[in-house]
């Protein structure tokens, strides 16, 4: 679904608020289709990022265009090609669900508003409560709405900042899986979550930032950048021995033995695990099976970070 | 001229289901217009009035009641002491209206959402000053329309019932309380972009009522005569504070500002 156009460039976008320098020569670029996680700490400028791209705040440095439209001059014909969900829902309590959304698509100025509303409370479930005030709605029936809003008026990009922030574990599964409804709809989502497996499964890339762009590409490339590729081989049982059997190929850059496993770090399993197997069973090893060592992209997120501070304690 | 109409509609939504500004909006004009009829009932029920001559009157009354009787010219000035208490109403209503509409956004966190949107920041004013002036205009016409019906029915001079549609009386109801009511919201916007609980903007905008109470009081004492040319200076200063006050509203609003800034 996706495809090679860049729908979101960014170009050492930055943003200062006085002294503060909220966001760092941020060059980034979102392909049309592609859903692509924000990743950072709190105050890493992720929400200044969507922010900026969603015209809501003037860049200080550097160039954004989105859907072809330069921010910080042409940011009308942004607000009509985006749709935004913010940090808090941000939804009328006094009025009703119908209510908030037919406001909404009077900004827009939609001649449809009446057929997409009842599209998207139908799709979220809130069809039957259309009528009832936004105030006695549950948290992650208020996210759906606020989502809901956000889709209406069928955005070019979609900007889900922390969709699933505050939802208890039902409602938060409620909204990753339309989520992932719309990446099968093929539409370009903008994500930003502390939540890494949320990220891992449903985004195409990911950019981690901290201010400025620590790391960028799909989470599996991520892990093996960091971590590279190691293959797990369960033993009958596993020894020293056997791991200097497989030291000795070139490609092989590490090898540990824990309990009855033997780990190694290769450069590409698919081609080099027959070697290491026949190596293996040569020497002796009754082996049970094979598999990657799969790492999480917390794990990722986490090296990042201590690379960050660990930095910053050198400079100080 | 949509998205005007249907701001305007969501503020009154939601801004009426308040009680708080309900109450305001409806009780104030109701005793304002209450208060003068009482006055004027039993004012009119009195005979010390027909017994005050020309000469009785302090000198600048003839300049406002013209060929009145001293009597008739009592009470008509009477009636004109209640002209500044209506232009109250066009004040007070925006400015609770404006300020439960703007800070109430701010809490509940609904601009950011709105911004974000193609709404431009002038229809985003216009359409919740409107939603504060509409009410405040209609309120003090219909007041002055009721005081205007009750002072026919309860003063028996047609020359002093008459002077309630004089010159006076129709560019202080038509003219100065819709550029008050603009100067209410104005004041608003501004007062509402630095704090966080409506009643506290409220209360601060409340203070921008004395200088209509000094006029009040002014008059009373003798100080200003209300006429003519004193209503009309009101409205050319008004109309120039407002263009001022509107566009520094304008600038306040700005979408950075408030999703930076305003905490």
């Amino acid at each position: 679904m996706i495809n090679n156009s860049p729908i979101i460039v960014t170009e050492s976008l930055t943003k200062r608020f006085g002294e503060i320098t909220a966001v760092n020569q941020l060059t980034l670029s979102v392909q049309r289709g592609e859903v692509f996680g924000l990743l950072g700490p709190n105050g890493a400028g992720k929400t200044t990022t969507v922010r900026m791209l969603a015209a809501l705040l003037i860049p200080s440095g550097g160039t954004a265009r989105v859907a072809g439209f330069k921010v910080g001059e042409e940011d009308q014909d942004i607000r009509r090609k985006i749709g935004l969900l913010p940090e808090s829902p941000g939804l009328y309590d006094s009025l009703s669900a119908e209510q908030n959304l037919a406001f909404f698509g009077s900004m827009y100025g939609m001649e449809n508003t009446a057929e997409q509303i009842q599209k998207y409370l139908e799709l979220l479930g809130l069809w039957n409560r259309r009528y009832e005030p936004v105030g006695t709605f549950s948290k992650g029936m208020r996210q759906k709405l606020a989502i809901a809003r956000a889709l209406l008026h069928e955005p070019d990009v979609l900007f889900l900042d922390e969709p699933t922030s505050g939802l208890d574990p039902q409602a938060s599964r409620l909204v990753r899986e339309f989520i992932e409804d719309l990446k099968g709809e093929g539409r370009t989502i903008i994500l930003t979550t502390h939540n890494l497996e949320e990220a891992d499964r449903l985004c195409d890339r990911v950019a981690v930032i901290s201010g400025h762009l620590l790391a960028l590409d799909a989470p599996g490339e991520l892990r093996r950048k960091i971590f590279g590729r190691k293959v797990v081989f369960h033993l009958q049982e596993a020894n020293q021995a056997l791991a200097g059997t497989l030291e000795n190929f070139p490609f092989v850059s590490e090898v540990q033995v824990v309990d009855n496993k033997i780990l190694a770090a290769v450069e590409n399993p698919e081609d080099q695990n027959p070697e290491l197997i026949r190596a293996l069973l040569d020497g002796g090893a009754e082996l049970q099976f094979v598999g990657e060592l799969r790492r999480r992209l917390e794990d990722v997120y986490l090296e990042l970070m201590e690379a960050v501070e660990d930095n910053n304690h050198g400079k100080n | 001229m949509e998205r005007i109409k249907a701001i305007i509609i969501k503020e009154w939504r939601e801004v009426f289901k308040n009680k708080f500004v309900l109450f305001t909006v409806s009780f104030l004009p109701l005793m304002i217009t209450a208060l003068p009829l009482v006055v004027l009932y039993f004012a009119g029920a009195s005979d010390d009035f027909a017994s005050i001559s020309a000469a009785d009157l302090p000198p600048q009354f003839e300049q406002l009641c013209g060929d009145l009787s001293g009597g008739d010219c009592m009470l008509y000035y009477i009636v004109t002491q209640f002209l500044l208490l209506f232009m109250m109403v066009p004040v007070i209503i925006p400015m609770t209206i404006a300020s439960y509409s703007i800070v109430g956004e701010k809490t509940t966190r609904t601009l950011e959402p709105l911004l974000a949107t193609p709404v431009t920041t002038i229809e985003i004013l216009v359409g919740k000053g409107l939603a504060g002036v509409i009410p405040a205009v209609l309120t003090t016409w219909i007041g002055y329309l009721v005081y205007a019906a009750g002072a026919y029915l309860m003063v028996s001079n047609s020359a002093v019932v008459s002077k309630l549609f004089d010159p006076l009386w129709m560019i202080a109801i038509f003219l100065v309380g819709p550029l008050l009511s603009l100067l209410g919201v104005s004041i608003s916007v501004m007062i509402s972009s630095r704090v966080n609980d409506p009643r506290v903007a409220e209360q601060i905008s409340g203070i921008f009522v004395l200088p209509v109470i000094g006029l009040f009081i002014g008059q009373m004492t003798g100080l200003i005569l209300v006429n003519e040319t004193f209503i009309l200076w009101l409205a050319a200063a008004l109309l120039i504070l407002d263009t001022v006050l509107f566009y520094f509203a304008v600038q306040i609003f700005q979408r950075e500002t408030i999703l930076s800034r305003w905490k």
